[in-house]
């Protein structure tokens, strides 16, 4: 319980937050980016160099960039303000997301026995991520390829303007 | 309070502010990013269970994580064009006034 978990965890928990309840749809998407920020430093401070850095190119460089462009591409005019959300509904979500974080902190504060937790300080660098990626795991890395290709070309499929006729 | 509980109730807060996120929004963009979000508290317990457990050399987390950020990359990207097909269609991404199965 170092001060930089409790300052990396507060910079991660009020960016997701804010991202979760700002009303203009940029804002969020800002926010959210400032929120993975501090989710790819925890990892770095775990030791996990390798997707720290993946965190922040594909989330910070990819995800939000991919999100403000569907923003910008939905856009309506006259519809600037988000559709006021009735209040039993949205009691009602956050009363099930409370309760299941209850739930949740239940399961962690009584689950987890104390002789688990080893010493040491693991390192996954970039070079034994890439060894095990070419040896161990290099069927799942094939089919990872495979499903990225498909998603992208289904992504381009889904999202290409339709022929006037079929309309 | 061990460290690992620490992560693991971190990871269970961004868990519950995505899932309140992705219920109380009505705008189809944010609530994809709500999904994000609970599946970046899935890769948090990942790596905090990696690097607390008695064999983190095997690197099974941090392989889990890689595979788990790639698949979400590909969900985020055709989730997004599937909203922007839909907007195309009703001219419009708030999911209350998407209604066409409604009874």
């Amino acid at each position: 319980m170092t001060i930089s978990f409790l300052l990396l965890a507060a910079i991660t928990i009020i960016g997701t937050a804010a991202a979760m309840s700002l009303k203009n749809a940029v804002h969020c998407v800002l926010a959210l980016t400032l929120g993975l920020v501090g989710l790819a430093a925890l990892y770095l401070q775990l030791g996990a160099q390798f997707i720290g850095l993946t965190q922040i190119l594909v989330y910070v460089g990819a995800v939000a960039i991919l999100a403000v462009f569907a923003i910008m591409m939905t856009r309506n005019r006259n519809q600037e303000t988000a559709s006021t959300e009735s209040g039993s509904f949205r009691l009602s979500g956050t009363l099930t997301a409370l309760l299941l974080f209850a739930v949740l902190a239940w399961a962690i504060f009584t689950g987890i026995s104390p002789q688990a937790l080893g010493g040491a300080q693991p390192e996954a660098s970039v070079h034994e991520v890439g060894v095990a990626l070419m040896q161990r795991f290099v069927l799942p890395l094939e089919i990872i390829g495979v499903l990225l290709t498909a998603a992208l070309i289904g992504a381009g499929v889904l999202a290409i303007e339709e022929k006037e006729g079929n309309q | 309070m061990s460290p690992l509980s620490g992560y693991l109730l971190l990871s269970a807060v961004l868990f519950s502010i995505g899932l309140s996120g992705a219920l109380t929004r009505r705008n189809a963009i944010i609530v994809l990013i709500g999904i994000e979000l609970m599946l970046n508290a899935a890769n948090l317990n990942f790596i905090a269970f990696w690097h607390y457990s008695p064999h983190p050399e095997m690197l099974t987390g941090v392989m889990f994580v890689i595979f788990s950020i790639g698949i979400a990359a590909a969900e985020a990207a055709v989730g997004l064009s599937i909203i922007v097909a839909v907007y195309r269609h009703f001219r419009t991404t708030d999911l209350d006034k998407i209604s066409f199965l409604k009874g």
